[in-house]
């Protein structure tokens, strides 16, 4: 049951071969065993879960059943969901229990999925290793001394050791696809504007966009038919038609042409990774696909690019932690500002003080110009390197990740290393663009390596297509680690 | 680029995070470190490119000037560190 995919699961619950009581018990019980070791889950409330399961056995017997009805989806903390503790992975939100619903949230609840628990991040998404989470780190069920990579680490984890059907994650600078990678399973961010931001905590509001995680394209297919759609209350939210994502899955790929941007498998890349994706495209070759070289001559410029953009749009958004509606508040104060100081210099973690104090410099007189305003400058010449690269190709490949899981720890105290480790990431947020990664392969420490697809803007069902094609070809995304067999 | 001290001391009063002289010089260096990362981008010539703040280029929505909320003053205050009468409490401001 663990490994069916959601089609297969949607299935045995609408024939009643299981219940959804009985498949979300299942899933809570490898939670109690598993996530003492993994820390994928912040939240797990089983009574709750339980009781939407009950709902959702109600609608499988009056054939009200929708396609996730039923399923046990895990959500990132960053999606705020009533009654529910949702902490972002920060102490500031430790004790922030949500009085209202995302949009994504209210999107499966529509749809009958059962709520199965708050997965652990890294604190206000900010961060490549989920280290920075408030909450402790998450553990790679590949290898548990590894990351999981982040900010969606927690997510990532819970996928790959079979403790819910599919996840949420949100992608800022790569936290969908650089977890996914690490974890050896699928996920997708789609284009910016296509999933509403309502409730989900803000960390860089130009670039934030939620997605879908799961073991494979079907599947994400399937949570991206629910998470998206036009709503009202994010004024960024796209007013589209309602698409169904999976109606391309299985057009043969003869004819498709891949784009390979030199600069993705340049100094900087392992070996092993290089190795892995080459061969993933050397297997679309078989598929017919035909392989066009490609240059992105301003993604180097994406990483600084990045870390000016990010962080001043965050020091924005998280000036509201300020100890007065809700979330932490300091003990002791003298006045005011020192509340307001004190409560943010406990509330916040050390990489989140770091990224608002960035952002607060770029932004203060006298260097907005230089800093804000050039970046902004160099984000336009970065999206039309696609625009260019689009006129000769389908899809863009190449590595997600420069290299496979890392250990906990190993990048210490060098933000900056941290930060390149979403090199080949980075650009797709700033353009706006839709990016997947499915797994391709194992490294050398026999850790997953993630493919990235990019596709042109609203591409996603083309993407989700040519990912399903080679999941039809090959076996990587089948694979279950070890260390949790199921 | 390096900092000084005092352009931390700076940045943190204005983002409201108390730090300490050790914390105030683990920030400086690192920091600097960044913002080194970041200078690649000063060289890059830029002349008459717009800024680009979003990737689709919409327009602002905008909605009929009507009330959609419904007033949910106690489920909020629930969740304050400090209310009384209904009134979000802070120290006191005014003498």
């Amino acid at each position: 049951m663990l490994n069916l995919s959601l089609q297969q699961q949607g299935d045995a619950l609408r024939a009643k071969k299981i219940s959804s009581v009985e498949l979300t018990q299942l899933y809570l019980d490898r939670i109690a065993t598993h996530n003492p070791v993994l820390n994928a889950y912040v939240t797990v409330e089983a009574h709750k879960s339980l009781a939407q399961a009950r709902s959702a056995d109600a609608m499988l017997a009056n054939g009200t059943a929708q396609a996730l009805t039923g399923i046990p989806i895990a959500q990132k903390d960053i999606f705020c969901a009533q009654g529910w503790r949702t902490t972002c992975g920060s102490k500031m939100l430790d004790n922030f229990i949500s009085p209202y619903d995302a949009h994504v949230i209210t999107q499966f609840n529509a749809a009958g999925a059962v709520n199965l628990g708050k997965t652990n991040m890294d604190e206000f998404a900010m961060g490549s290793s989920n280290e920075t989470s408030y909450f402790g780190p998450v553990r790679n069920p590949w290898d548990i001394k590894a990351v999981p990579g982040g900010s969606s680490g927690g997510a990532a984890s819970a996928v790959a050791a079979r403790l819910c059907a599919a996840a949420t994650g949100t992608d800022t600078g790569g936290s969908i696809r650089q977890p996914a990678a690490l974890c050896g399973i699928s996920g997708i961010k789609p284009t910016y504007g296509t999933v509403s931001r309502y409730g989900m905590i803000a960390f860089a509001s130009s670039l934030d966009q939620a997605g879908p995680m799961g073991r494979n394209a079907e599947d994400l297919g399937l949570m991206l038919n629910v998470m998206t759609g036009h709503d009202p209350r994010d004024s960024t939210s796209l007013a589209r038609d309602k698409e169904d994502y999976t109606r391309d899955l299985s057009k043969p790929l003869k004819g498709l042409r891949i784009g390979l941007p030199r600069e993705f498998f340049a100094a900087g890349l392992s070996q092993d990774v290089a190795q892995c994706v080459q061969a993933a495209v050397t297997e679309y070759q078989k598929l017919g696909a035909v392989v066009v070289d490609i240059s992105l001559p301003n993604a180097k410029l994406a990483v600084p690019v990045y870390y000016v953009l990010a962080p001043a749009e965050a020091s924005s958004n998280l000036s509201r932690f300020d100890g007065v509606r809700y979330g932490y508040r300091a003990p002791d104060y003298t006045d005011l500002t020192d509340m307001y100081e004190k409560t943010r210099a406990q509330g916040f973690g050390e990489e989140v003080k770091r990224r608002i104090m960035i952002g607060t410099y770029v932004l203060s007189h006298g260097y907005y110009d230089a800093y804000y305003l050039q970046a902004q400058k160099i984000r336009r010449l970065i999206a039309q390197d696609f625009v260019e690269a689009f006129k000769q190709c389908d899809v863009i490949m190449g590595p997600t990740s420069p290299s496979t899981a890392f250990n906990l720890g190993e990048k210490g105290d060098d933000p900056v290393q941290m930060y390149l480790s979403d090199i080949y990431t980075i650009a797709v947020n700033l353009a706006g663009l839709p990016g997947m990664s499915i797994p391709c392969g194992t490294g050398a420490n026999g850790l997953p390596v993630g493919l990235q697809i990019i596709g042109d803007y609203f591409k996603e069902a083309q993407m989700l297509n040519v990912a399903h094609q080679y999941q039809m070809a090959t076996d990587w995304h089948q694979r279950v680690p070890a260390t949790v067999g199921a | 680029m390096s900092l000084t001290t005092s352009d931390v001391q700076k940045i943190a009063r204005l983002a409201r995070l108390a730090m300490n002289p050790t914390e105030i010089e683990a920030a400086r260096t690192q920091l600097s470190g960044i913002f080194e990362l970041i200078a690649e981008m000063q060289a890059v010539d830029t002349n008459g490119i717009a800024p680009m703040s979003h990737a689709q280029d919409l327009s602002q929505q905008l909605r009929p000037d009507v009330v959609t909320e419904s007033n949910q003053r106690e489920a909020f205050q629930a969740i304050a560190p400090q209310v009384e009468n209904g009134l979000y409490l802070v120290p006191q401001v005014l003498e």
